[in-house]
């Protein structure tokens, strides 16, 4: 008994050592973020003074409002193809189905690096004037099978019954959709945009392959810093963009507490559907 | 019935064309691009079905490249196993409150961009970063070490950001275990490691597979690690693939790496169903 409670805390001690180097470079990211000094030696004070310098680059604050804009455009874009994808891949009984559900997943699937050089070498063949457009088609392009997993899984819990009874009653397909289903999956849809979104700010290999020269986005802003050497300002920026991510998260899962509570009450949890495991 | 479904039909249209369009069209054009040529002019693409740039793989200079990428593949995914499987497997035994934390924070990572944690790193593994502080105040080391830059520090912030897929993958399979199974093969007079192997690990072993192809995979393709972290000196796959498609102007070479790559994928991809019987990736769904 003894040995195994020695065993235990050798166990939760090299869990607690690999938690910690996890999030070592990220707490010293953001810890020097707010250091005085331009060395990263030691903290030799609280200061702002780097966030206040970032904030004045006007170049930065372009790739901010780059990637803002193009993190709502393709999530909402994305969250209208996805939604209305998976809803009627799930009522219609087509064969090509399963083909048309593979495709639509693949971009998860195909590393990024190969995604990001075959739509630069596709808008190229198609004559897309490389920017924003482009971006957006190329952000969709990984954001949907985002939103189309969140919300077939969450149709999956629904009970069919209730759009059949909408439909026996008289209601359109158009109609049943819109007064059942979307207001059962809504939660879905949002968590998935929410990850979508979370993805599209993150996104590096893709962007910098059909971005085009003259547009910017924060994370390829950031790549490009990196390369060229460390400063305390790539640190503000990083902690900013931590920030942004972390509140994203904590939205996301306020969403996904509120479709675990529905579920629990109908005691169907499907295992190997269950949200937490998705990721 | 045939009425009802003709009137849902336009909603899969959307999905539908996009997915055709701007999924299906371009990984069909790379496979077309794969054999073409690069026109003579040094720009732009020559229509004329060649099997050049698959030969050209095979040229010492680009099979080395394509080794250096597996042998660093193999190498991440080595220490991934070494280190996440413990961790998986610990975590699964952890009592429920500790567990909800430790799966948590597990999956924080994925939400933080990845380049900012490597980042992180390059502060650390600096000439007079924390790294070498600690080492240097240890006495372990005379004077700092050139990490940074190195393939260490490339197969460091491999693992770093790949680990908490394998330790994922192998926790949702050791959490389903049924722990009743090992007690009763030690009251049967089994010893601890052999109930260990003979009980515990065949069952995680889904888990486990899934965490290679997942360590694996993205590994041949993450160039960005080696260009932050290896400052350029190492050539990967994936960096050869973006030098060609930017510097180099040879988008057939280009299109020839990524199919060999992709086949390398789908047939680990493959494999992975073959030995598990299963479409899904234990871990990601």
């Amino acid at each position: 008994m003894k040995q195994m409670r020695a065993n235990t805390k050798l166990q939760n001690a090299y869990l607690a050592f690999l938690f910690f180097l996890m999030y070592l470079p990220v707490a010293i990211v953001i810890l020097f973020s707010f250091n005085e000094s331009k060395l990263y030696v030691s903290f030799s004070g609280f200061s702002l003074v780097w966030y206040e310098k970032l904030f004045r680059d006007s170049a930065m604050m372009e790739a901010l409002k780059n990637s803002l804009i193009l993190g709502i455009l393709s999530c909402a874009v994305s969250a209208v193809i996805g939604t209305l994808g998976a809803v009627s891949l799930s009522a219609l009984k087509l064969r090509s189905k399963g083909v048309l559900e593979y495709i639509a997943i693949l971009p998860l699937m195909v590393p990024e690096i190969i995604l990001g050089m075959v739509l630069m070498a596709f808008f190229y063949m198609l004559k897309l004037p490389f920017g924003m457009l482009t971006l957006l088609i190329g952000h969709t392009v990984f954001c949907v099978p985002y939103i189309l997993v969140e919300v077939k899984a969450s149709l999956a819990l629904m009970d069919p019954s209730l759009t059949e009874a909408a439909r026996d009653l008289g209601a359109s397909s158009w109609r049943a959709f819109l007064d059942i289903t979307l207001p059962l999956v809504m939660p879905a849809v949002a968590s998935g945009s929410l990850l979508a979104f979370a993805m599209s700010m993150d996104d590096v290999v893709i962007s910098i392959f059909i971005n085009g020269p003259r547009i910017s986005t924060l994370p390829i802003k950031v790549y490009t810093q990196i390369k060229t050497g460390v400063t305390p300002e790539i640190n503000a920026l990083c902690t900013i963009m931590l920030a942004v991510s972390l509140t994203a998260l904590a939205v996301f899962s306020i969403f996904r507490s509120h479709k675990k509570e529905e579920n629990r009450d109908e005691e169907q949890i499907d295992r190997a559907s269950e949200p937490d495991q998705e990721l | 019935m045939r009425r009802r479904n003709r009137a849902g039909m336009w909603m899969v249209l959307p999905l539908t064309i996009f997915t055709l369009i701007f999924v299906a069209a371009p990984l069909l054009y790379m496979v077309f691009l794969s054999f073409a040529s690069q026109s003579s002019s040094g720009f732009g693409v020559e229509w004329k079905f060649t099997l050049e740039n698959y030969k050209r793989i095979l040229d010492p200079v680009y099979r080395n490249t394509f080794y250096g990428s597996l042998r660093l593949a193999f190498s991440t995914t080595a220490l991934n196993i070494l280190l996440g499987y413990p961790f998986g497997y610990f975590m699964a035994k952890l009592s429920a409150k500790k567990k909800k934390a430790a799966v948590l924070f597990l999956m924080l990572p994925f939400w933080l961009n990845s380049l900012i944690r490597l980042y992180g790193w390059i502060i650390l593994l600096q000439k007079k970063g924390l790294v070498n502080e600690v080492l240097l105040r240890l006495h372990l080391i005379d004077k700092p070490l050139k990490i940074l830059y190195s393939y260490p520090a490339i197969l460091i912030g491999m693992v770093y950001v790949l680990l908490p897929f394998m330790a994922l993958s192998v926790y949702s399979s050791a959490e389903k275990l049924d722990w009743s199974l090992a007690e009763a093969a030690r009251d049967l007079g089994a010893g601890r490691c052999y109930a260990f192997f003979t009980i515990i690990f065949p069952l995680t072993l889904p888990g486990l597979f899934s965490g290679i192809i997942l360590t694996f995979i993205p590994s041949m393709g993450l160039f960005f690690i080696a260009d932050i972290l290896g400052g350029n000196k190492i050539v990967l796959v994936g960096s050869l693939i973006q030098e060609q498609m930017t510097r180099g102007n040879n988008w057939p070479f280009a299109a020839a790496l990524a199919m060999v790559l992709l086949v390398v994928t789908s047939l680990l991809l493959g494999l992975y169903k073959k030995l598990t019987n299963s479409d899904v990736l234990e871990g990601i769904g």
